[in-house]
């Protein structure tokens, strides 16, 4: 476990700002208590900073999570974000996608999302945008990119894609090993 | 006659006897490469029976091995050539992809075992590479520093080693290479021995969340001002709205584009237009200014999201 480098944060947080933008400030600087990004086996974890202090006493080898786990770094040096990232991307999410209840199980099964399935989506959404996908319960369900710019949603066909799926909830059982 | 019989079956008893069977049975089939005529055995070796007869138990195998591959090689089809009975052996088995560019570098595969043999004193000994570990094992044992081997001398050194001496040879000086003169597109060694380093893992959470901080705020500077795509967007949007019979309503404030002059313009193309309405009738919008209209009215956009 050690703290991120500068590159390292840097990438990060570019990954971490398509979703949420400047927000990502709330998630430094909280009145709740100080919380911190931890660097472990190529994972980012966020963290409570006595939960990690905790966590710093158990070897290397032996720990296996800590915190929440945002996603991990590629051998590349890319950083994926992971579906345990939704609690923190949710709440501070910049541009949304609704899906209609019929949709809703193709993105959970891991599918796009298709124009007919889509429920609202956050006016001026560029192409390209990081999206958090949620049901029209608002639950989050997922992320993922949008596929078109909301203006070019409007007039697309039905089966053209608008939102790229990236992680979806139903991971939690498809990918649980994969998972932390 | 019975006799007779009794003793020509005795006789061809007696031929068979020397002359071993040619099914011969093993645990594990050989790997046969007809092209190569080459017969790989890969069940495990009975070394009692090796230890106790050694020239019987290696003719043995030798032969029933042998007689595998023969057996293998009268399978092939025959051909008659000058009335003589061939057989096509099949082409040898082709290079691995691996294989290929390992040929092509010329890569081979080279065991290092860990004893050398040393010829003046006529017995095996511990390699140069093993005794580094050795020094090292006694140094922390001892608690002294560890001694450097250094380079050793190799009959073909790689490139590796190449420039590991190199960076070896700059550091010996008198002042440790630092007046050693570097060509001019020399890359720096990749053997000096840059250590890594990170922050403290329980170092001071405020100067951390604050470093984290500017980062995020020249993340921020980086981004473009003017978000083009979106005036674009918003472009496209009032466009449309225009066209579906809409005023809309940003455009009110300054009167791009409406023009009164110029009838019979077409029939809903204003831009923007002031108290005009889905077009009707063929007053302003200027018939050859349409173009314009729509540039401006994207700088206008633009302007907008400036100044947000």
């Amino acid at each position: 476990m050690r703290p991120l480098t500068d590159e390292e944060t840097k990438i990060f947080f570019e990954k971490l700002s398509k979703y949420i933008g400047e927000n990502i400030k709330l998630l430094l600087d909280r009145p709740d208590g100080s919380y911190c990004f931890r660097l472990h086996r190529d994972r980012v974890f966020y963290v409570r900073e006595d939960m990690m202090k905790h966590a710093g006493n158990v070897s290397r080898k032996n720990l296996i999570s800590f915190g929440s786990c945002f996603g991990r770094f590629s051998k590349g040096g890319k950083f994926k974000l992971h579906i345990t990232a939704l609690d923190f991307l949710a709440p501070y999410a910049k541009f949304k996608v609704w899906v209609k209840p019929s949709a809703e199980q193709q993105f959970v099964y891991g599918h796009h999302v298709m124009k007919s399935g889509l429920g609202r989506i956050t006016e001026n959404t560029p192409q390209y945008q990081g999206v958090v996908v949620y049901n029209m319960n608002d639950l989050p369900l997922g992320f993922g990119v949008a596929a078109k710019s909301t203006q070019e949603c409007r007039h697309t066909d039905p089966m053209t894609l608008v939102a790229f799926h990236q992680a979806d909830i139903g991971e939690f059982i498809r990918n649980e090993d994969a998972l932390v | 006659m019975a006799d007779l019989v009794e003793q020509v079956l005795a006789k061809e008893i007696e031929k068979q006897a020397n002359y071993k069977t040619i099914e011969v049975t093993k645990d594990i089939d050989l790997e046969i490469d007809e092209g190569n005529l080459l017969a790989v055995d890969t069940n495990p070796f009975d070394i009692r029976k090796y230890k106790s007869k050694r020239d019987v138990c290696l003719k043995d195998l030798a032969r029933d091995n042998a007689q595998l591959l023969i057996n293998r090689i009268f399978q092939l089809p025959t051909e008659k050539e000058d009335g003589v009975v061939v057989v096509k052996v099949p082409k040898a088995r082709a290079f691995t992809k691996w294989e290929e560019y390992a040929q092509m570098k010329g890569i081979q595969n080279k065991k290092r075992s860990k004893m050398v043999w040393d010829e003046q004193t006529k017995e095996h000994s511990q390699g140069t590479e093993n005794k580094k570990y050795d020094y090292r094992n006694i140094a922390r044992v001892q608690q002294t520093k560890v001694p450097g081997v250094g380079l050793t001398p190799t009959d073909a050194p790689s490139k590796d080693h190449v420039s590991k001496a190199l960076a070896v040879a700059k550091r010996s000086t008198a002042s440790v290479g630092k007046f050693t003169d570097s060509l001019r597109k020399e890359k720096p060694s990749k053997f000096t021995g840059k250590k890594r380093k990170f922050e403290e893992n329980y170092g001071n959470l405020k100067n951390e969340t604050s470093k984290q901080l500017d980062i995020l705020q020249k993340l921020k500077n980086k981004e473009p001002v003017v978000d083009v795509a979106r005036a674009v967007n918003t472009q496209m949007m009032e466009e449309n709205s225009e066209s579906s019979g809409k005023t809309p309503n940003r455009g009110k404030s300054k009167g791009f584009g409406g023009g009164k002059k110029g009838k019979g313009g077409p029939k809903g193309s204003f831009k923007g237009g002031k108290g005009f309405k889905g077009g009707r009738g063929g007053k302003g919008g200027g018939g050859g200014r349409g173009g314009y209209t729509v540039a401006s009215n994207f700088l206008r956009n633009l302007v907008y999201f400036y100044s947000k």
